[in-house]
């Protein structure tokens, strides 16, 4: 689960010490929601690239219009008719509830899949959370120059409000982007860097225009919705990775002599103490503010700041695009490379449905999303499994 | 006929209020829901008297019941008052608004108009009505049944939607049985909704609140005759502003899931858990009564199955109701939902729903005055000393100003925070009564 940042116990802007509950800084009057968890200039500077042999520098690549759309990311709520899946007995009413077990009927979102030549993704509520606030968009073009493949995955944050509108909106936005950009032959780093700051903006917007505040959250105090975000696009012999917030990428060869990485560096209270050299990676993750995240998207992030990377793998293998829901049980590469099965560039769909299992196996604790990219995509024609 | 005369019934909306989140195994729900019903014709006319003139007539029936129970002669004055208070009651009722005048002693008589009919509001009929009353004297016991019984067979022969009593007393219910007190309320409740004033201090309060709780209406006390006339205005003005009656409270709850209590929390408590009926599969009605242009607070609990973490159920859906003439499925006036969602986030499922808190303490606080002045009673003064201290602490934390002044002529209060306070060893009745007669009165939840 992604969170907010643990609460300030002094102003960042006059230091004047804070109770629990401010929203405004008693000194200052400084807005205390707007402010990051940590100054600015006091963040451990810059995130480490990946140590990792694969990178070898990007290049512009050229490529030919999109074919693909964007897989339907469809609201929650059942429609009514048909019976409950909870009781088996009863009807479903325009609430989508049972009317004999009342239990709430699965939604789309619960759990959704989507196959396509060169990409297949998963998400699902997972074990303990009430509704899935992940979300992914995936596609596929076949462009002159050949294969493109994009994934964008999102992981809603829960302490805020509509978390899954967030990550919702955060996919379609940098998706249509990316396309588009793609399409017009844009570079894919500046293509991702763009759809991220897109995606930024839509996420934004909904705190703007928030619709009626549901009648049984009324007195809880209206968060901006917010969201992570992480994005890869396979181009030729090209991969482009971008992201913000705490949802990631990892790089798993075919070899397994070879070694598996990860390519993205968190927004996390954990990856900067170890980053800033303050605690060991073990300690860090230990302590209980370790998934606070420290970028996100959202209306009150302090400052959106994508980070992009590309590489080009000289063999072949799978990218994993995942929310913490999975990578939480598969921390390290080698633990992921370990779980992901040996197929799976030629079943990248069994593969996501494989790591989906692993994480519920291992209590499911959050919602769980993963979209794997075999690198390189396959020929047009090739289709899927 | 009805639906012709009927005037528009009111836009109701209902608001709930809840933590939904329950931690791993927990089972009960609780929720405060506020049903406001709004768009009627608005307040009543405030002056007293000016009949006919203020707004439409509700389609409405009313009995006045007054005491002229021998009783009543002392002091002269009561008699007197308790006339001029139900000419004054008359004179507020609109144009076109059913209505008749009972005398009560150890039975029940017509004053006017008398044959087992009611009048119809207009000039004429209301100067008889008044002119009647002069007949008014005392003599004679008190049997309320019988007086409720006869307003009953009155009120049945109208078939307006609004069918309200209004009762005077001034003593005990001595010449029946409390049985057949109870069985007359049983046979009347839900057939017209009432008002019960006790005046004076020689009266029973938990005869006079058993009255207005069984009728769905209020019940207060005039300890001096000579406020009764502005009472009894003011009741009628509330009368004519309803524009609905028979209202329940219905509630769905799912398979396997118990009501543990319905209470009305706002304005007053009034426990409907005991009222219920049944309303097909998993549904129950509460009775309401009537409405005008006003908002309730009920307090509901539910204890549903348990379910896993990570899964949500309706634990109730709360509707407003109003039966169809003709016996068919019932008119949906609003709804509102109250959920359980099981999460093993421990702050979520731990914090308690502000609204839900504020009315606990508001139940608590009538629950603790009757207990104290029941000990008060019975001579256990420590007993009483501690139920009224809590009472003291609990007017104060919640900003209930009227109940903690009342209770500051029970008890000398030394500490309202900590509820430390030492019973007066000198008590009127009536600040007593009062207490009583009251205490079931809340203040709404600061927003």
């Amino acid at each position: 689960m992604s969170q907010l940042p643990p609460q300030l116990t002094a102003c960042p802007v006059c230091h004047e010490p804070l109770e629990p509950a401010d929203n405004f800084c008693g000194g200052c009057g400084a807005d205390l929601s707007a402010v990051p968890p940590l100054p600015h200039e006091a963040r451990p500077g810059g995130w480490r690239q990946p140590d990792t042999p694969l990178v070898r520098g990007a290049d512009d690549y050229r490529i030919a219009p999109p074919a693909g759309g964007v897989p339907a990311q469809p609201a929650h709520g059942a429609s009514p008719g048909g019976a409950c899946a909870a009781c088996r007995s009863g009807m479903i009413d325009k609430d989508g509830y049972c009317e004999h077990c009342g239990h709430a009927q699965p939604r789309e979102r619960d759990h959704m899949e989507h196959e396509s030549a060169g990409v297949a993704a998963v998400s699902d509520r997972g074990l303990r959370h009430h509704r899935n606030e992940d979300a992914y968009a995936v596609s596929t073009t076949d462009l002159a120059g050949g294969r493109t493949v994009v994934a964008v995955v999102s992981d809603g944050v829960s302490s805020a409000a509509r978390p899954d509108e967030a990550s919702a909106a955060a996919c379609a936005a940098a998706h249509g982007a990316l396309v588009e950009d793609l399409e017009r032959g844009a570079p894919p780093r500046e293509a991702t860097h763009r759809a991220i700051v897109l995606a930024a903006e839509a996420v934004a917007g909904l705190a703007t225009a928030a619709p009626q505040p549901r009648e049984h959250e009324r007195y809880r105090q209206e968060n901006a919705p917010a969201c992570t975000i992480v994005s890869a696009v396979v181009t030729g012999d090209l991969l482009t990775v971008g992201w913000v917030g705490d949802s990631r990428a990892y790089w798993v060869p075919d070899d397994r002599a070879t070694q598996p990485a990860r390519l993205t560096e968190d927004d996390s209270w954990a990856a900067q103490m170890v980053a800033a050299g303050l605690m060991s990676e073990a300690e860090a993750y230990a302590d209980e503010r370790a998934h606070a995240i420290t970028g996100w998207l959202g209306a009150d992030a302090y400052e959106v700041e994508p980070h992009t990377a590309s590489y080009h793998p000289d063999r072949p293998g799978v990218v994993i695009v995942c929310t913490d829901g999975l990578w939480n049980y598969a921390e390290s590469a080698e633990h992921m490379a370990a779980v992901v099965p040996p197929d799976a560039r030629t079943r990248p769909l069994e593969c996501a449905r494989r790591l989906l299992t692993h994480a519920l196996d291992g209590g499911g604790h959050d919602n769980v999303t993963v979209a794997v990219l075999p690198f390189p995509a396959p020929h047009e024609g090739a289709g899927s499994a | 006929m009805a639906s012709l005369s009927k005037p528009s019934v009111p836009r109701f909306s209902v608001e709930v209020y809840q933590n939904a989140n329950l931690p791993e195994g927990g089972r009960e729900v609780n929720a405060i829901v506020t049903v406001t019903a709004t768009g009627g014709p608005g307040e009543p006319s405030p002056s007293p008297g000016s009949f006919s003139s203020g707004g439409h007539a509700p389609d409405a029936a009313v009995v006045i019941m007054v005491d002229c129970s021998g009783s009543m002669d002392y002091p002269p004055a009561k008699m007197r008052n308790a006339r001029d208070a139900t000419a004054a009651a008359i004179d507020a009722l609109r144009d076109g608004v059913a209505f008749a005048v009972v005398a009560g002693t150890h039975q029940a008589r017509e004053v006017y108009p008398s044959g087992g009919r009611l009048a119809v509001a207009d000039a004429t009929t209301r100067g008889q009505a008044k002119e009647a009353l002069r007949k008014l004297g005392p003599g004679g016991g008190t049997a309320i049944g019988t007086w409720l019984r006869l307003a009953d067979r009155l009120l049945s022969s109208s078939d307006a939607s609004i069918r309200h009593g209004i009762l005077l007393t001034d003593g005990r219910n001595e010449h029946e049985e409390p049985e057949a007190l109870r069985a007359s309320l049983d046979a009347c409740a839900g057939r017209f909704t009432c008002d019960a004033r006790g005046v004076g201090t020689d009266w029973e309060v938990k005869e006079v609140t058993g009255i207005a709780s069984a009728l769905l209406g209020s019940a207060d006390i005039v300890a001096d005759p000579a406020a009764l006339a502005a009472d009894f205005t003011s009741m009628m003005e509330t009368v004519m502003g309803k524009e609905v009656g028979d209202v329940s409270l219905r509630l769905w709850t799912p398979q396997g899931a118990e009501v543990l209590f319905v209470k009305q929390v706002a304005p007053t408590v009034e426990e409907l858990t005991d009222r219920r009926v049944a309303a097909g599969p998993r549904a129950s009605d509460y009775p309401t009564g009537s409405w005008g242009d006003e908002s309730r607070d009920y307090h509901v609990c539910v204890r549903v199955p348990s379910a896993h973490v990570g899964q949500e159920m309706l634990a109730a859906r709360v509707s407003l109701v109003l039966p169809t003439p003709d016996g068919a499925s019932p008119h949906v006036l609003a709804q509102g939902l109250v959920r359980a969602v099981w999460t093993d986030d421990l702050a979520a499922s731990t914090s308690i729903n502000p609204q839900v808190a504020h009315y606990t303490g508001q139940a608590e606080l009538a629950q603790a005055i009757q207990q104290g002045l029941d000990l008060r009673k019975s001579g256990d003064v420590d007993g009483a000393t501690a139920k009224l201290g809590r009472a003291v602490q609990l007017a104060s934390r919640s900003g209930h100003e009227d109940t903690a002044k009342l209770l500051a002529k029970v008890v000398d209060v030394v500490d309202a925070a900590n509820g430390t306070v030492r019973l007066k060893t000198k008590v009127s009745e009536e600040a007593e009564m009062t207490l009583e007669t009251r205490s079931t009165k809340t203040v709404r939840v600061k927003k």
